[in-house]
This record gives structure tokens, sequence and C-alpha cells, in this order.
């Protein structure tokens, strides 16, 4: 009985834990989404860009990251770039990038 | 015997059906039969536009969206100032709303708005209404001719455009610079902020010198700027027309048109009579009359004040504002309706799931200028949503171009094909 008690407590837990868990990871990827929404613009819906800028869905993820970076340090020279790197926090890198790269070419 | 809620809902079906023979009934009729949660979107520019396809597409189309245009067509007004200068033709910023019909399920409903119920959640128009869950309005802006004695919309019309809404007025300022005489003067008068597109009048200076030049090249553009000085790029601009168009462009700050005559073509400011051979007026600008409609243009009975999380009104409950119309320390831009757009757009689906919204809203505005047939500069900015001020606020490292190029130019053509693609297709 006592083992029973113990299992089913357990249970509980892993569904407690995993349930905030889920939720904030939903909530997590919408607010990615939502993020890298305002770059449409200029690189098209979901980063399909139509032309003159790069194709950002299905970018690499570490790739994108180190792009963005070199373009708030000022390595990689930009005519806009630049400017909106240094807006976003290093955070939100990982957001757009796992956002784009889980978009279809 | 007592009504269970099924009875309930078939008695409200049957007053809606009642409703659609108006000789028996006193209620309009609904132009679209509403089929579960929908949300009904007043203006189909930027804003409006870009809103119905996000909620169509990040809803996986669950929610029904009806899209409220006046026009057949959409036109773009950023880079509607190159058609003054003669390098795109209005044709090329226009587009149909075929694909936001066909591809996102949109339903269309070309008609002007009569009146808002925000009580009763429906639109009204000419032949009947569109109720709704949730309405957002795009209405852009409307022009306070009544600040400026001699102008109104007929005026505007016919005589002395604003052109400030992409379209026939863009094509009849062309063609009075067509007419105009080389040694003649294109007088442009500017609003005081806030207005739509803050560099706009800026750019259209440089495109009606690019003309002149080419064209009349001993001609002037004279700026007449209610504003104490240049609102935005003020070097970028001021070395474009001292370098591309020499001479050729004088700039007047404090100088706002108060009156003009309109046969006679005369500005008159607080200081002078100025006498043009084409003459620009912009008036100053408010929300879109349909805000008033609404009742919520509260904020000096001319812009809309919101809650940047949603874009609701904070007049009324579910009725949501986006674009030019919102009181914000926001640009008034094209790509930053699209922005607010698509915060309003994810906040309305998770509203209508009983979902909180996203409560970091971070948006992005990148405006360019071309100030010649191939040059551009831009002011790029991201904006974040402060908690502690409820508003949006410029992040770190904003800004404009170091100089102008043709490099930009090019990535200003390609801006236009983005956008319109994001928006419409």
């Amino acid at each position: 009985m006592k083992m029973i008690k113990q299992q089913i407590l357990a249970i509980v837990c892993a569904i407690g834990a995993m349930l905030p868990m889920t939720s904030a990871h939903a909530d997590n990827d919408k607010h990615a989404r939502n993020l890298s929404a305002s770059c449409a613009a200029c690189h098209g819906t979901s980063g399909h860009s139509v032309g003159g800028t790069p194709v950002l869905a299905g970018m690499d993820k570490q790739l994108f990251v180190a792009q963005m970076q070199a373009f708030k340090s000022g390595a990689r020279p930009a005519t806009v770039m630049h400017q909106h790197a240094k807006g976003y926090t290093d955070e939100e890198f990982e957001l757009l990038a796992g956002f784009f790269a889980a978009q279809k070419r | 015997m007592s009504l269970d809620r099924r009875d309930f809902l078939k008695l409200g079906v049957a007053g809606i059906a009642i409703g659609a023979f108006p000789g028996l009934a006193f209620a309009s009729s609904e132009i679209v039969k509403k089929k579960g949660q929908r949300v009904v979107i007043v203006g189909g520019g930027f804003g409006g536009a870009t809103a119905a396809k996000y909620i169509r597409m990040w809803s996986d189309n669950k929610i029904e969206v009806v899209l409220v245009e006046r026009n057949t067509k959409f036109v773009s007004c950023p880079m509607s100032n190159t058609v003054l200068g003669g390098s795109r033709t209005i044709d090329d910023l226009t587009q149909g709303y075929d694909t936001l019909k066909k591809k996102y399920g949109i339903k269309l409903v070309q008609g002007e708005v009569k009146a808002i119920d925000s009580e009763k959640q429906k639109v009204m128009l000419a032949n009947g209404h569109l109720s709704y869950d949730r309405l957002i309005i795009a209405p852009g802006v409307d022009f306070m001719f009544e600040q400026i004695e001699g102008l109104n919309a007929e005026v505007a019309a016919t005589s002395i455009p604003h052109a400030w809404k992409a379209g026939a007025q863009t094509t009849l300022l062309r063609k009075q610079m067509e007419a105009m005489p080389d040694g003649g003067v294109f007088a442009l008068s500017i609003p005081k902020a806030p207005y739509r597109c803050p560099p706009g009048p800026y750019e259209r200076a440089c495109q009606v010198a690019h003309y002149l030049k080419n064209n009349k090249p001993k001609s002037k553009v004279l700026i007449l700027d209610a504003n104490p000085d240049i609102t935005s790029k003020k070097g970028l601009f001021m070395a474009a027309w001292k370098d591309l168009y020499p001479g050729m462009v004088e700039y007047r700050a404090n100088s706002a048109v108060t009156k003009v005559d309109v046969a006679g073509k005369v500005a008159k400011t607080e200081f002078e009579d100025v006498k043009a051979d084409v003459l620009n007026v912009i008036p100053p600008m408010k929300a879109g009359a349909v805000a008033a409609m609404a009742g919520v243009a509260s904020v000096d009975g001319r812009w809309c004040a919101v809650d940047f999380l949603t874009y609701e009104s904070k007049v009324h409950k579910n009725l949501h504002v986006i674009g030019d119309a919102v009181s914000a320390a926001l640009p008034k831009s094209g790509h930053m309706a699209t922005s607010q757009a698509k915060v309003c757009a994810a906040a309305i689906i998770e509203l209508m799931q009983g979902q909180t919204p996203d409560q970091h809203p971070t948006i992005v505005n990148t405006c360019y200028s071309m100030v010649s047939d191939r040059e551009a500069m831009h002011v790029a900015n991201v904006f974040r949503f402060n908690a502690e001020k409820q508003a949006m606020v410029s992040a770190e490292g904003g800004g404009v171009s170091a100089q102008r190029s043709e490099v930009e130019g090019t990535l200003a053509g390609y801006w236009l094909k983005n956008i319109l693609n994001d928006v419409l297709m």
C-alpha cells in the first residue's frame, strides 16, 4: 500500500513538474514566433525572403546567433543589421535562431 | 416548460433570420453569416491586412476573419514619393486582395463603415452589419482640413493635393509637376508632428527636386515646415539637398500654413504669403474617421490610446486599434503598422483561447527614404514593451544610415517587395 502511495506521489510529482515546463515551453515558442514576425518586412513571412535579403527560414541556429553577435559587436559591417542586433539580448538571439531554424526552407 | 440552452440558441438564430427580411424586422441583416469566433477588421492597409493574414495563419484558420475595406485595391504609401520622382508608377505600388481571400480564407467586404456599435459589438455598413467577438480598426489617418482656411477635401482632390495617401492625388501631383514651367516654385507644406511617416515629406522634397533637376532645372522646391526643425534623418536630408540638388531646395522652419488662396495658388503662414506654381499642402492629421465613429480617439480627440500588449483600446473592450491611429512614441510607418498588427493578432488568438498574451512584445521598424532614383538611407529601431511605463520604448542601438548609398537604394526596393509579400501574399 505504502509503495503504491509512493508511486502515485512520484507520478503526480512528475506530472506536476512536467506541466509548467510544457506550458513555459509553448509560451517560449510563441514568444520566439512573435519576435521573429517583425523581421518579415525585409526577410519575408517566417523568414522566407522573396529577394534581396538572406532567407532566414531553415538557417542553422549557431550560424544565425554568430551572425547576430558579429553584427552587434561590429565585427561584421552592415547597412542596417548592426542597429537591429544591438536592440536584442543574447537570449532573444537564441529564440529568433530557434524559430528560423525550425522553418522549412 | 423551460427553455434549455439549445432552444435559446435556436431562438437566437430565428431572431437573426428575421433580420434578413428588412420588411419584417427592425434590425439590419448580417452581411456575412457568422460561424464561430469572429474578428472583424476595418481597414485593409498595411496594419489591417497584416492582422487579417496573421490571425488566420497563427490560429490554423480557426478564427473567422472578415476584412472591411472601401477600396478595391491596396496601394502602398511607402515608396509612393518615387512616383513623383518618376522611377515608379502608381501601378507598381498597387495590388489586389485575391491571395488574402483564396490562400487564407479571409472574407473581404468592400464597403464604407457607417457606424460602430461597441455595446452590441456590431459594425454597420450601408447594406447591413457585421457582428464581432473582437474588432480591430486600422483606419490610418484623416486630414484636419479645418485647420487651414480655404482647404477642404474637394480642393485637395482637385487642385491642392496632399498626396499623403497614395493613389489619385499622387498622380494629380505628378501631373501638376509636369505642367509646371521651368523656373517655377513647388511649395511643400509639412504639418506639426505627429503625422504619418516622419521622414516622408523630406523624401518628397528630394523626389520632386530629382524630377525638376532633370526636367526643369531652374525650378525650386520650397519647404514650409510647421515644425521647429527637420523631424527625421536631418543630417542625411540636408546633405542630400546640398550634394544632389544644389541651390534647388529651400527649407523654412516654424512655417505652419494657416490659409490657402486656391485660385492664386498662395500659401499663407504667420510671416509671409508664398506664391507657388504647384502647391502641395499636407494638412495636420488625426486617426482615420472610423476611430471617432467608434468613440476611441480619446487622445486630444485625435489619436487612440491602447494597451500595448494587446492593442485593445483604453476606451472600449474587445475593440483594438493598430497602425497610424495609435497614440504612441512609435513612428507612424508601414512597417510599424505591420509589427503592431502581429502583436495584436497573437494577443487576440490567446485571448480567444482564454490564454495570457505575450507579456514582452518586441518589435522593429525599418524605414527607407529614397533621395534620388537610386540612392536611399534608413532609420532602424527595435522597440520593446516597458511594463513600468506601460509603453513601447526604443531599445539600444537604433539609428540612421552613416550615409546615403545606392546599396540602400537597392535594399529599399527589396524592402518594398518583401513587406508587400508579407502583407498580401
